[in-house]
Parts: structure tokens; sequence; C-alpha cells
């Protein structure tokens, strides 16, 4: 499986509609030459986890600005540990508060990405630290 | 010409010149100097005088010499009595004009105990979720006296409706209540993303707004029609223009299709723009849609009253633009955006505060941005004289050229059958995601700069005080909603819903049945709900 691509979930939760940081992230990570599944915006934890159960993601992307990440974040790892999907690497960005972010990364979020990171970071980054799953 | 085509071929041609990309922040290239041959109108047809059409050098004859414009900072937080008290505090430091924002699941049409209000509730703004929050939320606020804005969308004929509500039971009657609602549907679907059903129902509500303001709340502003969430996706200066002008123009159309005369209505139609960075670019966008909104208005519409043809508008600085590396920097980037705004001639202006990429504003950062408001009205000068820009060889061709391009997207989406038809195919969103995606490359290739992201950037950031909004207030809001749901008589409230299920399927004007709800203590989330039922719910397409 070592030239599988890999498949990474781009996901936008909540109720806000700032999806322009979602929009760039999801293009410049398929011009990276990943697979790339955007969900479009407004989605449930639950919607996200199922989402990426089905289109066998290897990693979930989630973009947060509305402040509520300290929910949603814990709550899509939840439900992905619930359908036997823990092991999909979570990560995501937005407006997040640099507390927060090192709380997160305690639960398990593998990275978060904060306003002026570039998407060649973040697609290296993707490159470097995802691996497909088996 | 001649002149200046000489001038490039041997003065500038010898003299150095940076190797860079001179291009605005919408990467539109500039000629080096402007001279009179650029500018194409002539001065008397095109640019006018101040409250003359075509309006390109004031809506107003004095201008801010008659009146400064309104000082409106947007705020809301948590629940409605600590908005409440921001609305005293900021009307003590001489604002003028309240401007409200509401939490996300108001915005959505959604009760603070749905579960998708789960974290959300009073944390970009107030929760909002019966006619009771908003009483809490003017307390003490005279509203015949104060004009408020309210920024709300999909949820805005029902938020509308308990502001009436409240006004009528403090004793001031709908004639005197006077403030704006943005309720600009058409960007939703566009660039803001807060919605409940189709663009096609959506409208109908937007156009029932203003037949029933029209009618009944003659000093209420029933659309704000919004360039500034366009452009906070990521358009360019123009495709803020184009689409936002297109925008007008089809709730012009479907309120005439109505049978609203277009001068019974079109006065109370007004504008919304950003203010971004490029500063020249800015002030142009601002004087070219006065004149395109003139001339659209009387030459496609047939408008008589000068008043219809006059685009008044707020402005806010770009919330986008904010970086969350060495924040204080933003208030630079603030006042010279607000300055483009009054040299642009805005009637209402709202300055972002420096920690807004970080957080909602603590009430420090609010009051640098108000300040900065005050000095520019009350120190810098610059409201002496009217349109000092206008004349500029630059800024005329400039708003030429914004007008030119601006009215070329026009055609395109007249073309496509009007600017619903355009939403449905995902044009607009379609450019603004590919301008979008064009600005961050030249960040990242460094052909554009954000001082502190990708320049001047260090190692150590210190770190500013922000605003935390507390948990516990969602569960003190939904504690006051249940006690509303328990209290109320719910028989009334179902048969009320009965009547605004029964409006939409017949199309009678929806605001009579949702005030009558609201009075009846109907939720913000029941109604929205008779709009799910009846009209459908939208969902993103999501184009990438």
């Amino acid at each position: 499986m070592a030239d599988k691509r890999l498949r990474i979930l781009v996901a936008k939760p909540g109720l806000d509609g700032h999806d322009r940081g979602a929009k760039i992230i999801a293009r410049a990570l398929r011009d990276g030459g990943f697979e790339v599944i955007y969900t479009g915006l407004h989605q449930t934890p639950e919607m996200i986890a199922e989402a990426a159960v089905q289109e066998d993601a290897d990693a979930v992307g989630l973009s947060v600005l509305s402040g509520a990440h300290m929910t949603l974040f814990p709550e899509v790892m939840r439900l992905l540990k619930e359908r036997g999907a823990g092991e999909i690497a979570v990560f995501g960005g937005g407006i997040i508060p640099d507390d927060d972010a090192v709380k997160l990364k305690q639960m398990g979020v593998r990275q978060i990405f904060t306003p002026g990171a570039s998407t060649e970071d973040i697609v290296k980054w993707v490159r470097e630290n995802v691996a497909p799953r088996t | 010409m001649g002149n200046k085509k000489k001038w490039l071929e041997t003065t500038y041609r010898q003299a150095s010149e940076r190797p860079v990309r001179f291009s605005t922040v919408s990467d539109m290239e500039l000629d080096p100097l402007y001279t009179p041959g650029d500018v194409t109108g002539s001065c008397d047809d095109a640019i006018g005088n101040p409250g003359e059409f075509p309006f390109t050098r004031g809506v107003y004859g004095s201008m801010y010499r008659g009146r400064l414009w309104t000082m409106r900072q947007f705020a809301g937080f948590g629940l409605a009595e600590d908005t409440n008290a921001r609305f005293h505090f900021l009307l003590g430091q001489g604002q003028d004009g309240l401007s409200t924002a509401f939490d996300m699941p108001t915005l959505m049409g959604y009760d603070a105990d749905h579960e998708r209000a789960l974290g959300e509730v009073g944390r970009e703004g107030v929760s909002v979720s019966t006619v009771h929050d908003m009483a809490a939320l003017f307390d003490q606020i005279p509203l015949d006296r104060v004009t408020t804005s309210m920024t709300v969308n999909c949820s805005a004929s029902i938020l509308l409706a308990m502001y009436l509500v409240v006004a009528e039971r403090n004793g001031i009657p709908w004639e005197r209540v006077g403030g704006t609602i943005q309720n600009d549907m058409l960007k939703e679907y566009i660039a803001q993303k807060e919605w409940i059903c189709p663009p096609r129902p959506a409208l109908r509500i937007v156009t029932d707004m203003i037949e029933f303001c029209a009618r009944k709340v003659p000093r209420w502003h029933p659309v704000s029609i919004s360039g500034y969430h366009i452009r906070e996706a990521g358009s360019t200066a123009v495709q803020e223009l184009a689409f936002t002008i297109a925008d007008g123009i089809c709730y012009v159309d479907e309120a005439v299709k109505r049978g609203i005369g277009v001068d019974e209505f079109a006065q109370r139609l007004s504008f919304f723009w950003n203010l971004h960075n490029d500063f020249l670019e800015e002030v142009a966008k601002l004087r070219a849609a006065r004149r395109m909104w003139a001339r659209i208005m009387k030459v496609r519409f047939g408008a008589m009253n000068p008043k219809s043809m006059m685009l008044r508008t707020h402005a806010q600085t770009a919330g986008a633009s904010l970086t969350a590396q060495q924040p204080i920097n933003n208030v630079v980037r603030v006042a010279i955006q607000a300055l483009a705004g009054v040299l642009g001639g805005v009637q209402s202006l709202h300055t972002n505060s420096m920690d807004e990429t970080l957080a909602l504003p603590t009430e420090q950062a609010v009051m640098v941005a108000l300040r900065t408001q005050q000095v520019i009205a009350e120190e810098t000068g610059v409201t002496n004289t009217i349109d000092p820009f206008g004349g500029s060889y630059a800024v005329e061709a400039l708003t030429d050229r914004m007008e030119r391009e601006a009215n070329d997207y026009i055609r395109r989406i007249d073309e496509m059958g009007g600017m619903v038809k355009a939403i449905e195919t995902g044009y607009p969103q379609r450019e603004i995601a590919e301008a979008a995606f064009h600005f961050q490359r030249q960040l990242e290739q460094g052909i554009k700069t954000v001082v502190g992201v990708n320049k001047y950037s260090v190692p150590e950031e210190i770190p500013i005080a922000t605003l935390k909004i507390d948990a516990a207030i969602e569960e003190r809001q939904i504690q006051r909603l249940r006690k509303v749901r328990r209290e109320r008589n719910s028989a009334a409230v179902k048969e009320a819903l009965a009547r605004v299920a029964e409006a939409c399927r017949c199309g009678e004007n929806l605001m009579e049945p949702i005030c009558e709800a609201v009075r009846r203590d109907a939720t913000v989330g029941e109604i929205s709900d008779i709009f799910r039922a009846e009209f459908g719910v939208y969902k993103d397409p999501g184009w990438i």
C-alpha cells in the first residue's frame, strides 16, 4: 500500500460559515497530491465521523472559527473511536488560542494550525505525519 | 495620452523601478502615473457634485460638514444583559448608533437548547431565543431615538418582529422605530453562508420584509446589501462591487415584480461595504459604487426620486486583513482602512478592534477602535472638504476602471438569467474561491506582504489580553428559555405558528403572522422550523 494516495477529509463543523480557510486548505492538499473530500459547511460531529469512516479517510482536518473548538474536536474524536476508527489522524485549524491548542493536543489532536500557517507547511505536515490506514 | 506615453518611454524608463509587482491587494496592476488622458467620462456627467446625480462625490450636499458619519460599533456576546451593558458603555463613550451581533444559533434559526447550539451559545454574539431576550437586550435604550442595526439574515424576519414587539411594548409606535436589518440573503449563498431554506423562498421572505417595512415601518432599512462578507470570503474589490450591486438589482427586481413602486422602497435600501488595506482601491470602489447604483436605479429601473438613486452605506474595516501575529499592528491597519472609508464618503462606520483575530474584543480594544474614528473625525481635518480625492487622475481612473470591470460581471450575471441563477450554478462562489486562493498563493510566494506574518515576523509573540466567554452562560440561557416555554400559553403559540405556516403556503406577507407568533412567545427555533418544513433546507454544495 506504499503508493496509495492519502485520503484526507476536510470538514467544517459548527454553525458558522467561515469556509475560506477550509476551501484553501482543501485545494492546497489536492494540489499537494492527496485525495481530498470536502464536507461542506454546517456539519455535526456525527456527520463528520460518519463521512470519515464511509470515505475511508486517513486523516480528518477540522476547520473551526466559531470558538466552539473545545466542544467539537473532542466530540469528533470520541465518535471516531466509537466507530472503531480512532486511528484516523485528527488535525485542524482556526481561531484557536494557544492554551486551548495545548489542551487539544493533550486530548490526542495531532496538530493545530493557527492563522498565518502556510498551506505549504500544512501539506508538508500531512505528508510527514499521516500514514495510510491499513 | 501622448504626453504620458512619451514620459513612460523616456523619463520613467531611465529611472529605477523596484523589482516588485505594482498591483493592488486585489492584484489589479496599476500604471506608474495617471494623467488627465486616463480619466474617461466628462467631469459633469461622471463626477458631478456632492448631493447630485450620479453622486460620485457623495450622496449629501454638505457631507461631513453637515453631519459626521454614524459611529456604529458592532457588539454582542453572552446573555442579553451582557450585551446591553456593552451598549450602554458604547453610548456613554460617544457612539451614536447601536449594532447588534447575534450568536450562531440565533443567526441560523436554532434555539439555545437545540443540539446544534451546543458550545455556541453567546460565543460569537448575543443569544436571543424569545422576545424576552430581545427586551433585555434593549433595556433602558430609547428605541425611538437610537437607531439600531441588526446583523442577521436567514432568521431576520423573526428578529425584526421581536424588535418591533419590544418597541410596541415600550409604547413606541412602529412608524418611529428606525434602524437597519442586514437581511441580505443572496450574499449568504455567495459568501457568509448562513441560511435555512434555498435561495428562492429566502428571497421571497426578504421581499415580504421590504414590502412590510415600506408600508408599516417607514424609517426601517429592510435590507443592507452587503459586499462586506463577499470580500471577507476572499473576493477582489471589483468582485465585491459587482456581486453586491448585482444582488441589489435582484432585490429591486423582486420588489417591483411584487407591484411595489420603485420610489416607494428604494430609498430604504442601504449598503454595507468592506474597507480593506489597499487605500486608493477602496476609495475608488466606494465612489464607483455610488455612481453605478445611481445610474442603474435611474436608467434600468426608472426611479424618479433622487433619493432612490442614492447609495447610502455602512462600512466596516476588513476583519480578514487583521493578523493574530503582533496584534497591536492591527490598530494601524484599522486606522488606514477607516480613513479610506471616510474619504470614500460612508454614512456609518465600524472599526474593528485589534484583538478580533483572537477572540471577541475586550472593552479596552473596542475603545481604541472607537477612538480611531473620533481621531479621524475631529483631529485629521479630512472632514473639512468634500470628496478631497475627486479629480485625482489616479482615483478617477481607478473609479472608472472598477465601474467598467464590475459592469462586465453584472452583464455576465444578467446573461445567466440573474443572480439567483448565477448562485445556483455556483458562479460567484467559484470566482471568490479562485480569488482567495490566488491571494494566498501570492502571500506564500512573497508577492504580497502581510507585515508580521510573511515578513518582519518575530520569534516570540507578546500575548495580549482577550475576552473569555463564560461557558456557564449556555446553561443559564437554556434555563431561561425553558422557563418561557413552561409559562406561555402553548395552545396560543401553536395556533400562531400554524398561521405562519399557512402564510408560507398561500403567499401572504409573512411579517404580521410572525409578529403575532413572537408576541405569544414563539421562539426563533420554532418559527425557523416552520420555514424548514414549508420551504425545505438548503445544503452547502461544498464547491472547492
